[in-house]
């Protein structure tokens, strides 16, 4: 029998009286998958998070974790870590005696773990030092420590470069791949969106709490569609032109000039090239334009698109 | 073997032996024995309209129980919230309740953990105060026997015995005390916002205790129980004042105690 997946959610719901945070969620996160869980702020992703840990009960769903029950008792949580918003620790305690206590409360061999996960993180120079003396980064990269204590297959984060420097950002996505690059399962939780784009294979996105897209990266693009710009010495007639061709569609002025479609394929591309010469609207420029990963979530969470997602019988094909 | 409630106690109390407010809580409750001793000693005299207090000069034997009286007022109801109100409330204040929450220990051995180091905190603390205020009353007045609340003159040893006994009896009203702070720690998520309150609630009660018209509660006040041990200091023993603060402050304490568990096993974590 195959193992259960690492996350599996069904119909997540989560209301603070009128207002409702997450809203029918379901998501599926395989093994070895680097998932991005993307939104905007407020969009439901740490109180998803939270309710994945076991901190928070769901007004309704299901949460399972490797098939188990996290609601039920913390042993779902085994072979699971991770930290929501900032990573948090007694100030009043060093880096390493934090890690002592969190080694405890884990009970096996996570104690034998506490030398490795501070090397791992660039933290075995400070730990004797007051986490209270720690900087941002610092405090981030000690959560990766203390989440890795419990050797997990998979590993929830949270926003893990937030309030990061450059350096400390790059640090964090080289340590993410790493462990990815070690079998683990992540789900990340970010708005870096170019974060996800170099880490993850598979994204959901969220919008008010619903899940607005959930699939690989690749047919998310896909989805998105291939389009190409125009400008032509007469871009008024190229629309007119580009419109009545077969196999071009959705044709859109630019804001300054030029214009933008999609295309059934390249050859209908080659016809539409031919149409203009002959029309006398040559063309300027024409070029590919592949959707972004940026372009792509602001149209789900703002444009027209987040409209459609956000009632459940419009929702982008490949939303599970 | 699988962390439990004991791995959660001993870092409880570890966290405790790194906390300032811990010192200041045991501070307090090795220094006004002090303070009291070298003032009694300088300035002479002594609070005679008290019991035993008439005694401070004859046997060291009465300073602690002369100050189990006056620190009934409020000093160790605060020494007592001081930690019960924070132990709860600083693990919001430093949002670490989602780290522990999410290690291999369930939710109810982390709150028991939290309750046996609460408890050993207060005992620690009357410990302190007891054994300080012998040391430093010994040294100034003497160890001698004591005169008993029924007028009988007792040993010193045996005195000695009933004062240790007299301390015990007073951890009956301070658990309760604590078991409050538990609760409004939980409860008010705010270690300020729960010491005060403990606090305040400990005035309260002994204001109703003295306020016209409410003579009849008198037993049943929290506040009341704070001078069971006189009943050890009679000639024959009175059980009945210690029989009663135990039930008395079991039904202070269990409601408090329970409320607080089952706020904290439920609540969500919120991070708010």
């Amino acid at each position: 029998m195959p193992e259960p997946a690492p996350i599996e959610i069904r119909g997540l719901c989560k209301s603070y009286g009128e207002l409702v945070a997450v809203d029918d969620v379901d998501l599926t996160v395989e093994a070895g998958d680097v998932f991005g869980y993307l939104g905007p702020n407020g969009a439901g992703k740490t109180t998803s998070l939270r309710m994945m840990l076991g901190l928070i009960g769901p007004s309704a769903g299901t949460v399972r974790l490797f098939g188990r029950d996290p609601q039920a008792s913390v042993r779902a949580l085994e072979g699971v870590a991770g930290f929501v918003e900032a990573p948090s620790f007694y100030p009043y305690l060093s880096g390493r005696t934090n890690l002592d206590l969190f080694a405890a409360l884990d009970g096996g061999g996570a104690k034998e773990r506490i030398g490795e996960a501070l090397e791992i993180v660039g933290l075995s120079h400070r730990a004797k030092d007051r986490v209270g003396t720690y900087s941002h980064g610092m405090r981030q990269r000690l959560g990766i420590a203390a989440a890795l204590l419990r050797a997990p297959r998979l590993l929830l984060l949270d926003e893990p470069a937030t309030g990061l420097d450059p350096g400390g950002m790059r640090d964090m996505r080289d340590l993410i791949r790493d462990l990815s690059g070690q079998g683990m399962t992540v789900l990340l939780s970010s708005h870096l969106l170019t974060e996800v784009e170099e880490l993850c294979n598979r994204v959901a996105i969220v919008r008010e709490g619903r899940v607005a897209y959930q699939g690989s990266l690749a047919e998310l693009r896909r989805q998105a569609g291939s389009g190409y710009l125009l400008r032509t010495t007469d871009d008024e007639r190229a629309r007119q032109i580009a419109e009545a061709q077969a196999g071009i569609g959705e044709v859109k002025m630019g804001a300054e000039s030029g214009l933008t479609f999609s295309a059934e394929s390249e050859s209908a591309v080659g016809a539409l090239s031919l149409a203009l010469a002959e029309s006398g609207a040559l063309a300027l420029e024409l070029s590919p334009r592949h959707a972004t990963l940026e372009d792509l979530f602001f149209r789900l969470t703002e444009g027209e698109d987040a409209e459609a997602a956000a009632r459940p019988d419009r929702a982008l094909e490949g939303a599970a | 073997m699988n962390p439990g409630v004991l791995t959660v106690y001993r870092w409880e109390l570890r966290k405790l032996r790194s906390q300032k407010r811990t010192y200041l809580g045991l501070g307090a409750a090795a220094l006004v024995p002090i303070i009291f001793v070298v003032a009694l000693a300088t300035r002479g005299g002594g609070p005679n309209d008290v019991a035993f207090g008439r005694y401070v000069h004859d046997t060291g034997l009465a300073i602690p129980l002369v100050l189990l009286l006056f620190g009934s007022v409020w000093m160790f109801p605060l020494i007592t919230a001081l930690v019960a109100g924070d132990i709860v409330a600083s693990e919001d204040r430093n949002d670490t309740l989602k780290s522990i929450l999410t290690r291999s220990v369930e939710r109810h051995q982390i709150f028991a953990g939290k309750i046996l180091a609460t408890f050993t905190y207060a005992v620690l603390a009357i410990a302190v105060t007891g054994a300080v205020s012998l040391t430093a009353g010994i040294l100034a007045s003497g160890f001698n026997s004591i005169v008993s609340l029924s007028g009988t003159r007792i040993s010193a040893t045996e005195g000695l015995g009933l004062v240790g006994a007299s301390l015990l009896v007073y951890l009956i009203p301070i658990v309760a005390i604590a078991c409050i702070g538990l609760l409004f720690s939980t409860l008010f998520r705010n270690s300020a916002a729960a010491i005060v309150g403990t606090l305040m609630f400990s005035l309260l009660v002994q204001l109703i205790g003295i306020l016209p018209g409410f003579e009849g509660l008198g037993p049943y006040l929290l506040s009341t129980q704070f001078n069971a041990w006189q009943g050890l200091l009679r000639s024959p023993i009175d059980w009945a004042p210690i029989v009663r603060a135990l039930w008395v402050c079991a039904l202070y304490g269990f409601p408090a105690l329970i409320a607080a568990g089952l706020i904290f096993l439920r609540r969500d974590v919120a991070g708010d």
